[in-house]
């Protein structure tokens, strides 16, 4: 068991810096997800853990122990690849097994932890296959069951879902958080996937370009992003954003932009006030917009028009324009609206978010 | 395959195919029936009434008989089975090792140590067996099968080299990392990992290796004087033509025999050979 510890961590291959400056604490039995857009650094930074790739400058501890130039052998460490890695000419048995051999195990003790594995991950009937005769899940179960047989302090998953199939993935999933549950070991998950990094993390890291974007449990980073780029990347439906411009209207700062005029809560109020007449991004979730009601201020209301409805069962999404922007809303599934109808709708104040429109910092 | 019409798939489909078997396969028959048939008949004029030459009725082992009883073709053919073995063995050897470390070693230079290696490989070897025979001279190792197995690598590594180079690159990256993490260093995951991935691309090399080092022509014929020294390409051709006389029968029953093992040899490995240059790695 143990932490993992990235300080001012930096990679750069030739002239490209592709991570700069990162620093976290993953805690011990911590599940740390990082995610973020392709490109942003979050794979080099797992493979830095990894030993696969070298730092540049910076620093990496497990538990302990400094271990930049600790090989990858070393570092008490296992990895579930995107492509599996399993190897092609060996059974599932004996990929299980080549780990526990390397170290010189004793083959009573190989053959239990193959066995309490494979009983863990429902694999016991596949132990005489070769990779090839395995489908795909099974193949990602032949792979977790290699990293947990090693007993590692440090389990590291590079993206391992993402080449299954959108229903297998959700299962696996659960199955991987189940997991963790079970083997309560420290691991570094890395995925595109803003909703497997929700759903898994116990905190996520969102990076963009190299750099961390927020750290933050996964519903901090949904109420609470730390700027725009967060705010876009979290969360389904994406957020919906619209340049306005701060201005004070009868003691209360309004975000106004054309077809809209929002009075902003007295949470950013305050914040808002210094940025008077000034550029900013208002930033609110489709499902934090409802049809108005009589309950609905005047101050929180917008008229749209409805260009295309999407039913999907449990909601409705409507994309609307409001004057110069495109507004996703999250309605009830009962409500009737077909397109080019003109709508009324609310926003709820207290899940407004305000960025400025230079920084992209929340505000 | 070429759909529509009947006489559209034959003109561009059955004709060409059938033109280019009988091309292929013409000097292997004319081979075959020069072996079996008797002097007599292989030196009737072309003109005379009952010539007839591409059957015999009259078959004869006297060719094959000859081959071996009058020459040292026994001799020869295990020359060139253990020239041709030991030169592939160890072409082999280090092909795969430099494969490696020219397609997984970041070293600098890499890219153009692996240009330089092909440059080699394309340097006739009409021009480089006038220096390579002063060097055999200086090491006294003239007329002795030494003189090719150590020669012949000088085009069969950078032929190894490259192919397994090619090979090693297609197998994924992500296996070794994985070997690596699991407590293999690196020598180790290429001995338990990499290499046995890698058979059919080494099986591959390996055939098309042996098969150049067992027609290779112009170091063997510069290299070895003495009959009982020869490979079978030039103890046939230098033994069976005396002056302008050429024994037909037995040059070609000599030819018939010496290309045995190698179709025996491809025939064996077949599937790998495929499956190896074509580079797939299932899994």
């Amino acid at each position: 068991m143990a932490e993992v510890s990235l300080h001012k961590l930096n990679k750069k291959f030739d002239t490209t810096h592709v991570v700069k400056d990162v620093d976290l604490q993953i805690r011990d039995k911590e599940f740390m997800v990082f995610v973020g857009p392709s490109g942003c650094g979050k794979t080099t930074t797992l493979r830095m853990i990894a030993g696969l790739e070298a730092i540049t400058t910076g620093e990496i501890r497990i538990g302990n122990t400094v271990v930049n130039e600790v090989p990858p052998m070393d570092r008490d460490i296992a990895m579930v690849f995107q492509n599996y890695a399993l190897y092609p000419h060996m059974s599932v048995a004996s990929n299980m097994a080549f780990g526990l051999k390397m170290r010189k195990f004793e083959k009573n003790e190989i053959e239990q932890r193959i066995k309490r594995a494979a009983t863990i991950l429902g694999i016991e009937g596949l132990l005489n296959r070769k990779p090839r005769q395995l489908s795909g899940g099974q193949r990602q179960r032949v792979a977790l069951g290699r990293a947990i047989v090693r007993d590692p302090a440090v389990f590291l998953f590079d993206e391992p879902l993402s080449n299954l199939d959108a229903k297998l993935r959700v299962q696996m999933r659960v199955e991987l958080k189940k997991l963790h549950e079970r083997l309560a070991v420290t691991s570094v998950y890395v995925t595109h996937d803003q909703v497997e990094a929700m759903t898994l993390g116990d905190r996520v890291v969102v990076m963009k370009d190299g750099v961390v974007q927020q750290v933050g449990e996964p519903l901090e980073l949904y109420n609470t992003p730390a700027n725009r780029f967060v705010a876009g990347f979290i969360g389904s439906p994406a957020m919906n954003f619209a340049d306005v411009t701060v201005s004070e209207n009868g003691g209360h700062p309004v975000a106004e932009a054309p077809g809209l005029r929002i009075v902003l809560p007295d949470a950013v109020a305050a914040r808002a006030r210094a940025k008077l007449g000034r550029k900013a991004t208002l930033g609110i979730r489709p499902e934090d917009i409802h049809l108005a009601g009589a309950a609905d201020s005047a101050g929180h209301c917008f008229e749209a028009s409805v260009e295309v409805v999407e039913q999907l069962g449990s909601e409705i999404l409507l994309d609307t324009r409001v004057g110069a922007a495109t507004v996703v809303a999250s309605v009830d599934p009962m409500v009737k609206v077909r397109p080019h109808d003109k709508l009324r709708l609310a926003l709820n104040p207290s899940r407004l978010h305000l960025f400025d429109a230079e920084t992209e910092a929340a505000i | 395959m070429i759909e529509g019409a009947l006489w559209r798939r034959w003109t561009f489909s059955y004709l060409p195919l059938i033109l280019f078997v009988i091309v292929l396969l013409f000097p292997f028959y004319w081979m075959i029936i020069t072996t079996f048939r008797p002097d007599g008949e292989l030196y009737r004029p072309w003109n005379a009434a009952n010539n007839m030459p591409f059957w015999t009725n009259k078959p004869t082992l006297e060719h094959i008989t000859y081959l071996f009883e009058e020459t040292n073709f026994a001799r020869w053919m295990f020359n060139t089975m253990f020239i041709a073995a030991v030169s592939t063995l160890i072409s082999l050897f280090c092909g795969v090792l430099a494969g490696y470390a020219l397609a997984r070693l970041n070293f600098p230079w890499a890219g153009s140590l692996g240009t330089l290696i092909f440059v080699t490989y394309l340097v006739p070897q009409t021009l480089l067996f006038i220096p390579l025979a002063e060097i055999i001279r200086d090491f006294r190792l003239g007329d002795t099968p030494w003189s090719l197995i150590l020669t012949y690598p000088t085009f069969l590594i950078p032929f190894c080299t490259w192919l397994m180079m090619g090979y090693f690159k297609a197998i994924p990256k992500e296996l070794e990392e994985c070997a690596r993490i699991d407590g293999a260093s690196r020598w180790k995951a290429m001995v338990y990992i990499i290499i046995p991935v890698a058979v059919p691309g080494i099986l591959s090399a390996g055939i098309i290796a042996f098969t150049l080092s067992w027609n290779e022509f112009i170091y063997a014929l510069v290299f070895l004087s003495s009959p009982d020294q020869k490979t079978v390409a030039v103890g046939v051709t230098s033994e069976l033509i005396r002056g302008d006389v050429f024994f037909w029968g037995s040059l070609m029953a000599g030819a018939l025999l010496g290309s045995i093992p190698v179709a025996v040899v491809y025939s064996f490995f077949v599937e790998h050979y495929v499956s190896g240059l074509t580079g797939s790695v299932k899994g």
